[in-house]
């Protein structure tokens, strides 16, 4: 054992509490075995229902699912201990309910429908998040590509236009070809633009927060902080023009602008970019007719000329409507609605078949376990300690929830109907993947969050710093053997190229001057 | 499949569906109160204490002196008796604690009436000293604003802001 321990006597060993050893994420597990058999059980239910057996490679799927969510907890118990109980299984939850949607839909003979390959997507984007668990130990070590990321979010962003490369489907470029798949690279550009705004914005916040004058009660910004929020107003801009893909260009903005406010916790940005918004969304509608069309069919959807019209009709959307209908309070039961009726039912529509399936009760259900997963995000923000991590997990959060809000907000006819993917349960490998990788970055912040520190933190204990002081060269070895307190001080002093900023920003709160 | 079955099924999987999403709120609820180590481990009568901790700016209150006796030895920990951390624990080392509003301080407190470096104890000799830092709105030992530094002696509350903290065996 390490010093520590040999330093103080037994007492004060609990006296440092809350927690020594690390929690056995027992609620985690039993969340889990829940969310499998929710899974399996409507994959079999559906088996039943459509053809009075269990539907082929059902064992498979139980098989390579069960084993993939034993390795991640597994993982989890090693690489994040901490991390929270509630994310996995609701994730898995969303996910293997989707497998049973899609696998019923390709049992109805639904053209596009793949259950096989959505089971592959979901079993490579688990190892894929797992092994990002492995190897990202901590996740500070992101701030250091902050700009390099920056350009590969943009690259990804340019990816589609670009003439042999770029596919477009059903009207939008938002695809490119690599080796026989289509991948959807926006998606991943989501991580990266929040990985960059985190970085940039907790170097900037406090010229960006505190410069500038006050109108009607509005902190604004000076005119030339504004450039970083025009550049991305741009790049959404053209995300919209050039791939006419409405709800990537929402979601790109509102990420930054929700960013912005989680750094500087000035209403102003937030009245800048929705005014921002506006403008463009106006500006786009007077001049590109599939914009035009979005918003007819989203405010008049049941006028019959719209529902016959051959491309960018209504159709869609009224079908999923009078599937949700159908769907009613408690449902038609699994396998026994119309949802093969539905357009894309599988991808874009899939909240419309599983509210024709499961009903309201349902879907409000999965809704909550939605909410549930943007929760642990953003209490994942408030407890870690750097301001890098605080802004990154908020951010994905955030981004989480809005893409949530556009897609249902679309389905339901609160907002009209764009093209972006529910999170984990619309068929598609880019959507899953990146998703999952959200899920990743997510739990290794929530582990450092509730890890115990050594960092004094506001209104928690704190252990003073041993007699060294703070280790700049690293090398504080850290043995099996040693306590968990040991294991967060080293990790607090391991030297990362962002500690003397992260230091600085610890509380993300301006707490109006340091004098009492 | 029967009828009467598939019903069954049907509902009962909402049923089930519901329990998962009610016991993930469980978990989030749980984790919305908070710690609650610290306030179950720190309520064993001390003699210091006893007579209630003094509420928001009320210099300590408790006559500290003579719970000095039972304890022999030197300090072990300070302990925070009064104000919103009440029950936290620091394990005394021969670095001394710096408290006070700044994050870098070992023990920060979130509170107006403290200054962000508002007090120091140390070690010298075989004896614990508490300094003032130049706060604000002072601290106090035995109802008395101190002045510099000051011998603190195990058991004797020490009021910074709202909070009372006193080292104990």
């Amino acid at each position: 054992m390490s010093m520590l321990s040999e330093k103080l006597p037994q007492g004060m060993q609990d006296a440092i509490q809350p927690e020594e050893n690390a929690p056995g994420r027992a609620a985690e597990a039993v969340l889990l075995v829940v969310a499998l058999a929710l899974g399996f059980g409507g994959l079999a239910m559906v088996g039943y229902s459509l053809e009075d057996r269990l539907p082929d490679g059902f064992w498979t799927e139980v098989l390579v699912l069960s084993a993939l969510s034993l390795t991640a907890h597994i993982v989890l118990r090693i690489r994040a201990p901490y991390a929270d109980q509630v994310i996995l299984p609701a994730v898995m939850l969303l996910n293997t309910m989707s497998l049973a949607m899609i696998t019923r839909l390709e049992m109805a003979g639904m053209r596009g429908a793949d259950a096989g390959r959505h089971l592959m997507w979901t079993s490579l984007s688990i190892a894929v998040a797992c092994v990002l668990l492995l190897v990202l130990r901590d996740h500070r070590v992101l701030r250091k590509y902050t700009y390099t990321v920056m350009v590969a979010a943009l690259v990804l962003v340019i990816l589609p236009l670009i003439p042999k490369l770029g596919q477009e489907i059903n009207g939008a470029k938002i695809w490119i070809n690599v080796a026989g798949f289509s991948l959807q690279p926006a998606e991943f550009a989501k991580i990266l633009f929040a990985v960059f705004f985190a970085g940039y914005l907790v170097a900037n916040r406090d010229t960006l927060a505190l410069a500038g004058k006050k109108v009607l009660g509005l902190q604004l910004p000076r005119l030339r902080d504004l450039g970083p929020i025009l550049v991305v107003w741009a790049v959404s801009l053209m995300v919209l023009v050039g791939q006419k893909d409405l709800g990537t260009s929402l979601l790109f903005f509102g990420l930054f602008v929700g960013m912005l406010y989680l750094a500087t916790e000035r209403g102003g940005w937030v009245a800048i970019g929705m005014s921002m918004f506006v403008v463009g969304a106006f500006v786009a509608w007077t001049i590109f007719s599939h914009v035009q069309a979005r918003v007819e069919i989203w405010l008049n959807p049941l006028d019959p000329e719209l529902i016959e019209r051959e491309f960018g009709g209504s159709y869609q959307i009224v079908q999923g409507m009078f599937g949700m209908a159908f769907g009613g309070m408690f449902g038609a039961g699994w396998g026994e609605g119309y949802s093969s009726r539905i357009p894309f039912a599988f991808s874009d529509m899939i909240y419309a078949a599983f509210g024709e399936e499961l009903g309201l009760t349902g879907l409000l259900a999965i809704l909550l376990v939605y909410l549930a997963i943007v929760q642990r995000g953003l209490r994942a923000a408030i407890g870690v300690r750097d301001g890098f991590g605080k802004l990154l997990a908020g951010g994905l959060a955030f981004v989480m929830a809005l893409q949530l809000f556009v897609v249902v907000g679309g389905i339901t006819r609160v907002i009209p109907l764009t093209g972006l993917t529910l999170p984990f349960m619309a068929q598609g490998g880019s959507s899953l993947l990146a998703n999952w990788i959200v899920i990743a970055l997510l739990l290794r912040i929530s582990d450092a969050a509730r890890r115990p520190s050594a960092l004094p933190t506001r209104g928690q204990l704190a252990t003073p710093p041993m007699n060294s002081g703070p280790s700049t060269d690293g090398a504080i070895e850290v043995g099996p053997g040693a306590s968990t307190a040991d294991r967060a001080a080293a990790r607090q002093s391991m030297p990362s190229p962002s500690d003397e900023v992260t230091q600085m920003h610890v509380p993300i709160r301006n707490d109006g001057g340091d004098q009492a | 499949m029967s009828e009467l079955t598939f019903t069954l099924l049907r509902l009962g999987y909402l049923v089930l569906l519901w329990v998962f999403v009610l016991s993930a709120v469980a978990v989030l609820r749980r984790d919305l109160a908070g710690p609650r180590t610290a306030r179950k481990r720190r309520r064993r009568p001390e003699p210091a204490t006893a007579g209630g901790p003094p509420q928001g700016q009320a210099p300590a209150a408790p006559a500290p002196v003579m719970s000095a006796g039972p304890r022999s030895g030197a300090p072990t920990r300070l302990v925070v008796v009064a104000g919103p951390l009440t029950g936290t624990t620091i394990p005394l080392t021969q670095s001394g604690i710096l408290i006070g509003r700044a994050p870098s301080c070992t023990l920060v407190l979130d509170d107006d009436y403290s200054s962000s470096r508002h007090a120091r104890i140390y070690p010298q000799g075989n004896q614990w000293y508490v300094e003032d830092l130049g706060s604000t709105n002072g601290t106090y030992m035995n109802d008395q604003r101190i002045q510099g530094i000051v011998p603190m002696p195990p058991g004797v509350g020490v009021q910074i802001g709202q909070s009372v903290v006193e080292l104990q065996g």
